[in-house]
């Protein structure tokens, strides 16, 4: 069970990744941040299988902290759509990217 | 005292200097908003509304200072406990809250003329203060990565800060999307090591990977994606993307913060991580950090010397500046890591230094930032263009300035550790260096103002001042008479791993 999940987990990974590194929409990037949050969430809970109880809590953190990212980011997100009216980071190109 | 951490209320004291500056963040945000600080627009930047919480933060610094001072004399038991209380992570405090009083001191004129809210701005700088001194504290990986999103996410806030400014808005997105996207590999590599290791806990880590219970492959797989995240934070080369948009679009105090602390933050919870949990499997990363040192200081260096633009350029020099800090990560021993220490400390010093100049240049705005703006401005503003001086100098590491004595010591530290090549790239991209600091310097005392009135406008207020006398007196201090701050370097880290003495030699 334990290596189904983990290949579960690395599977969503690098869906994730490769989510960051083809779109170019802002909010799809930041949504593929977060599918790899989830990725490590769930390995985490199939190691918990074998270590005991640290990774299961492991996931709380990582979950709030999830939710406060998500929070700065679409500030962020909505602050730069007041400039540009577009999240498409094709476009932000006022610095050298 | 003793902390044995059965308690819980034990941790609370060990973590005093943390929960202070917490307090504090929270206070100077409500005392933020109960007064609308767009009053009194005209007032003297040092002490109108907003500068008050300023001060009123400033406080909140000294008293975690003094409270960690007061943890030098609180011995802890055993070496597992969540939060370490040893001399290595009190050194690191004390460069957190050196960065974040200095970087306070010289936003005090920026906050006023931007009309930026103080009390959010001045909070995050504290909260995100305290995330790094969690980073540098932690002892398990569960509080390292608490540390870091504390300090990435009030991190990402700054940077975005000023809503006027589109260059902002433009850095915070991708510094945020960056950060985060590393934060996902740092975490995944997290989960492996807890899955090889069965394990959080750094020291147990440790002993489980040099008894040889962590499974080998796993381990290698874990440790690269941990450099990958670190990698991002620290801003090595090729993880350096991000760094010099986001330091060229983040307002100028925050840049000075970033490039600062947020730097130092990383490498101190990196080389606790690699020293103490993966001190067995030194021959697995020991050629990654080998080569992301050289990379990063041959990259880096070149690139600097392309910038027309001051600001960026200082980014660039940051990016190198970590290169040099990766080659004592790379030599892994005791006078490497004290090398490490004291270059971080001196490193913020004459960064902040040198960016609270550049700050009164730009008129606490973002322009002026080339490098023609700084023609004739040691004639026209000697005061000013003798320390900015004696910054770039000491960047570029110059005898008689305390970046030479940061420089001798990592050389020192990787001459232990026998790394002749990495010690000959450091000191033959410093040379490089020297092109792009003083072409600076240059531009200020060899060259003519293109206009008459072209620094009446340099501004450089009381609070700015302090901070630049007090950079500027350390700065000169411990480049004649480094002494007594190498010896509390020394001191501090005792405890930490000594892995490549095992090896001496090794793959050079």
């Amino acid at each position: 069970m334990i290596t189904e999940a983990l290949l579960l987990s690395a599977i969503l990974f690098v869906i994730g990744t490769f989510g960051v590194l083809v779109r170019r929409n802002a909010i799809i990037i930041f949504l593929a941040i977060e599918l790899q949050l989830n990725a490590v969430n769930v390995a985490l809970v199939a190691f918990s299988n074998l270590h005991g109880i640290d990774g299961q809590i492991f996931v709380f953190f990582v979950m709030t902290v999830a939710a406060a990212e998500a929070a700065v980011g679409l500030a962020i997100i909505i602050s730069i759509f007041r400039h540009y009216e577009t999240v498409d980071v094709n476009n932000f190109n006022f610095l050298k990217w | 005292m003793q902390l044995d951490f059965t308690q819980p209320l034990d941790y609370w004291w060990a973590l005093l200097p943390e929960i202070i500056l917490c307090v504090f963040g929270m206070i100077v945000l409500i005392a933020g908003v109960t007064r609308s600080s767009l009053e009194e627009e005209d007032g003297d930047p040092s002490f109108s509304h907003g500068a008050h919480l300023g001060w009123l933060a400033l406080v909140g610094v000294l008293l975690a200072g003094i409270a960690n001072g007061w943890l030098y004399g609180v011995q802890e038991v055993g070496d597992t406990s969540m939060i370490a209380v040893d001399g290595f992570r009190l050194f690191a405090n004390w460069i957190f809250l050196v960065a974040a009083a200095l970087t306070i001191l010289i936003s005090f004129a920026y906050v006023h003329r931007q009309r930026l809210q103080a009390g959010e701005f001045y909070s995050l700088i504290l909260l995100a203060s305290a995330g790094m001194m969690f980073m540098g504290g932690a002892r398990d990986l569960i509080v390292i990565f608490l540390g870091l999103e504390v300090m990435s996410i009030a991190v990402y806030a700054l940077t975005a800060f000023n809503r006027h400014d589109r260059k902002s808005a433009e850095a915070g997105l991708k510094y945020f999307l960056l950060g985060a996207f590393s934060t996902g590999f740092f975490l995944y590599g997290i989960a492996l090591v807890y899955g090889a290791s069965g394990s959080t806990n750094i020291t147990v880590i440790g002993s489980s990977v040099s008894e040889g219970l962590a499974s080998p492959g796993l381990l290698s797989v874990a440790i690269a994606l941990l450099v990958i995240g670190f990698g991002f934070k620290v801003s090595a080369v090729p993880f350096h993307m991000w760094t010099p948009d986001v330091y060229e679009g983040a307002p100028a105090p925050v840049t000075a913060f970033m490039s600062a602390s947020v730097k130092a933050a990383g490498f101190v919870a990196l080389l606790r991580v690699f020293l103490v949990a993966f001190d067995a499997s030194y021959a697995t990363w020991y050629p990654i950090m080998w080569w992301l040192a050289a990379i990063t200081m041959v990259g880096a260096n070149l690139m600097a010397l392309v910038q027309s633009n001051v600001k960026r350029m200082l980014a660039y020099s940051s990016i190198a500046h970590g290169g040099y800090l990766l080659v004592a990560v790379t030599a892994a021993n005791q006078s490497a890591a004290a090398g490490l220490l004291f270059y971080l400390l001196i490193y913020t010093l004459m960064n902040i230094g040198a960016f609270a100049v550049l700050i009164g240049v730009a008129r606490h705005s973002e322009e002026h930032m080339r490098v023609e703006d700084y023609s004739g401005f040691g004639w026209s503003r000697p005061v000013l263009g003798v320390v900015l001086t004696i910054f770039l100098l000491s960047l570029a590491g110059f005898p008689g300035t305390g970046g030479f004595i940061g420089k001798i010591y990592l050389l020192q530290g990787a001459a232990d550790a026998e790394l002749w090549y990495l010690s000959v790239i450091l000191v033959l991209t410093t040379l490089i260096s020297y092109w792009y600091y003083l072409r600076v310097a240059w531009f200020m005392w060899m060259k003519d103002s293109e206009a008459q009135d072209q620094h009446d406008l340099v501004q450089a207020p009381l609070p700015m001042q302090l901070a630049l006398l007090a950079t500027v007196a350390f700065i000169l201090y411990t480049g004649f008479f480094p002494g007594v701050t190498i010896d509390l370097v020394n001191d501090s880290v005792h405890g930490l791993g000594n892995i490549s003495e095992l090896v001496p030699g090794f793959m050079e």
